[in-house]
């Protein structure tokens, strides 16, 4: 298939992988989903999978809208914060399903939080991929559990109040066995993390950093995309690297790489 | 080798009688009709099928999964995934477990996925009275979800029933993929009684798609693929087309969606509706008691005991309550003078008889006891005069 000009971007290895019917996505311009939509294609092309044995499952919000439609696989677009649990039900059925779960912040670890620390105690193989944008984009910009402090939404137009969710941290407190964090701008290591999330037996967690310049940019003084990229570039900081950072130094940076593995 | 539609599979326990709580007798109707995959949550009075299925699907052969998920939300979602990868999927609850997996059992209606619900009633609303009987459930399992459907419930007055009304559940929710609730009460659940399982056994296996055919449209009620077999399903709680791709701002998608959903079970109550009229031969009946579940025990004594006072009285039980079997009851009260719905609620079933017949009164009960016969007895002397 000849990429047409709505699936530019996309290279030959994963047009197969996709609907090119419904390109281009729906998001906005600036929103870091269709980077890791890129990224997770690219994993499973480079592992030479096939998507006939893949299932993924997907919530409610923009993150579930990365594979439904746009992936051409089986796909569960479910109820908002259920999907880890649809999924579960599925693979114990067919444990020959290779079965990924995609959401946002809201949709995994607010109103499907329960969910999501009972799969990673159970321990069952699956893989979840949290496209983390801190905000409720769908709905218009809410504050979520994983919102930083201070920052203005729709519902915290003073600034947010709450401390935040670490959601890796409380993943792998939780029993997951593989827990890793990038960004879409760390393209390169996170498709390496999301190979080694897939081939992983056991519950399996990547939270990406997924840039909303729309609902999180335009409320924040952040409204250029390119803008939001560098600054999650500059806030992010290695594992390794920040072993030999001092607190002060590590204050309201966000820790990359992988926790458990 | 999987075959679809209708087939008579040998009985999975060996035939013959056997003495069952009524829970357990819906656990071995699930195994016979080829339950493969249970996902539940602990509540009460309806813990013992999930006891039961756990201990059995360990001593099958084949695939048999249970798993007891976090909560009752992740217990029917398990089941629509399940069903999914091609599972014939069930879980048990009561009232509060009820009210929690309402919006999956809409996502279940809106996907055409076949799962069977047993709602064990209890006394509610909320926790109420966890080990007392109730009847209060019949509005709920038809209304529960929001937006326009059908739904199939089903309602057993005995232990033997408890097996062969969940047998049929499956069918009927393999055949119409749709949701089908086998809607008990504690008094049932818990009753021990004999049940006598048959040599063979009918089942219906869903219908999987033929090259070219859409798993959301065309046919009223369309062959459901599985997961893992390459026919790359969209499945989706929101409206979509026959091939499963949104269609969140089309008039016309919503209206066919919508339409087909609630057809695909109103074209078909010949083979959904089952009633069972007792005592209603004659061409006039003095009165007609239409009752249902447990309290339809208590009836049947009632209206004998009254017919040997010299009262021409007559019972309608319905076995299936939705889609409710208004021309079942139009026919009999149209012969009837006085009509009375005995219930363990405030009126559920009452309000849906006088649909079809204005002069049905109710006799109801609330109290956490179920109703006895000489209360129906007096009601039914009552309603007369």
């Amino acid at each position: 298939m000849k990429p047409s000009i709505k699936t530019q971007g996309l290279t030959e290895s994963i047009l197969s992988f996709v609907r090119p019917e419904v390109f281009p996505t729906p998001f906005c311009p600036g929103c870091g989903h269709g980077v890791l939509l890129g990224a997770i294609l690219r994993a499973i092309a480079d592992l030479g999978w096939e998507m006939d044995e893949m299932l993924f499952v997907s919530g409610i919000g923009c993150a579930a809208w990365i594979p439904s439609p746009h992936f051409a696989a089986d796909t569960l677009h479910v109820t908002h914060g259920r999907a880890v649990v649809f999924a579960t039900g599925a693979k114990l059925f067919n444990p020959a399903l290779k079965v990924v779960v995609i959401g946002g912040d809201g949709d995994l670890a607010s109103i499907g939080g329960n969910h999501l620390i009972h799969a990673a105690r159970r321990n069952l193989d699956l893989t979840a991929i949290c496209a983390n944008n801190r905000i409720y984009g769908m709905t218009g910009g809410q504050v979520t559990p994983t919102t930083p402090p201070g920052i203005r939404t729709a519902t915290t137009p003073q600034g947010n109040t709450e401390p935040p969710f670490d959601l890796c941290r409380l993943v792998a407190g939780a029993g997951a066995s593989y827990v890793a964090r990038y960004s879409t701008y760390h393209i390169r290591p996170l498709i390496r993390s999301l190979k080694r999330a897939l081939t992983h037996e056991g519950f399996a967690f990547v939270e990406v950093l997924s840039p909303c310049p729309t609902q999180y940019g335009r409320r924040n003084k952040l409204p250029q995309p390119e803008e939001m990229l560098r600054l999650m570039k500059e806030e992010c900081v290695n594992l390794q690297r920040a072993e030999g950072m001092s607190k002060e130094e590590l204050e309201g940076k966000t820790l990359i790489g992988e926790f458990v593995s | 080798m999987y075959k679809m539609g209708w087939t008579t599979v040998e009985s999975v326990l060996k035939p013959g009688r056997y003495f069952l709580q009524g829970n357990e007798a819906c656990a071995e109707g699930a195994i016979a009709a080829g339950c493969n995959y249970y996902g539940g949550y602990p509540i009460t009075p309806s813990s013992e099928i999930m006891e039961r299925i756990c201990e059995r699907f360990a001593g099958l052969g084949g695939r048999c999964v249970f798993k007891q998920m976090e909560d009752e939300i992740a217990s029917i979602a398990s089941c629509i995934g399940a069903s999914w990868a091609g599972a014939k999927a069930m879980t048990a609850t009561s009232g509060p477990g009820l009210s929690l997996m309402i919006e999956n059992i809409g996502y279940a209606i809106m996907t055409e996925t076949p799962v069977v619900i047993v709602d064990v009633q209890r006394a509610g609303p909320s926790t109420g009275q966890a080990t007392r009987p109730a009847q209060g459930d019949v509005m709920q399992v038809r209304w529960g979800p929001h937006g326009d459907h059908q739904i199939i419930a089903l309602s057993p007055w005995s232990v033997q029933e408890m097996y062969d009304q969940t047998i049929r559940a499956f069918n009927l929710a393999e055949r119409f993929r749709v949701p089908v609730f086998l809607l008990g009460e504690e008094a049932v659940a818990h009753l021990r009684e004999n049940v006598d399982v048959p040599t063979e056994t009918r089942i219906y296996n869903r219908l999987r798609p033929q090259d070219g055919e859409p798993p959301f449209g065309l046919a009223k009620v369309p062959p459901m693929p599985a997961f893992g077999q390459g026919h790359k399903v969209l499945v989706t709680g929101s409206t979509h087309d026959e091939w499963g791709y949104r269609r969140t701002s089309s008039a016309q998608a919503q209206e066919k969606l919508v339409t087909r959903l609630s057809t695909k079970v109103t074209d078909h109550l010949d083979e959904i509706i089952e009633v069972e009229e007792h005592f209603c031969d004659g061409d006039e009946l003095d009165i007609l008691v239409v009752a249902f579940g447990f309290t339809a025990r208590s009836a049947w004594r009632a209206v004998k005991a009254v017919r040997q006072e010299g009262t021409r009285a007559g019972l309608l039980r319905l076995k299936t309550i939705w889609p409710f079997p208004e021309e079942a009851v139009r026919q009999l009260t149209l012969r009837s003078r006085a009509v009375l719905v005995p219930e363990m609620n405030r009126g559920q079933v009452l309000r849906e008889v006088q649909r079809v017949a204005s002069q049905a009164q109710g006799y109801n009960k609330t109290d956490g006891e179920v109703i006895v016969p000489e209360e129906i007895r007096q009601a039914v002397q009552e309603a007369r005069s």
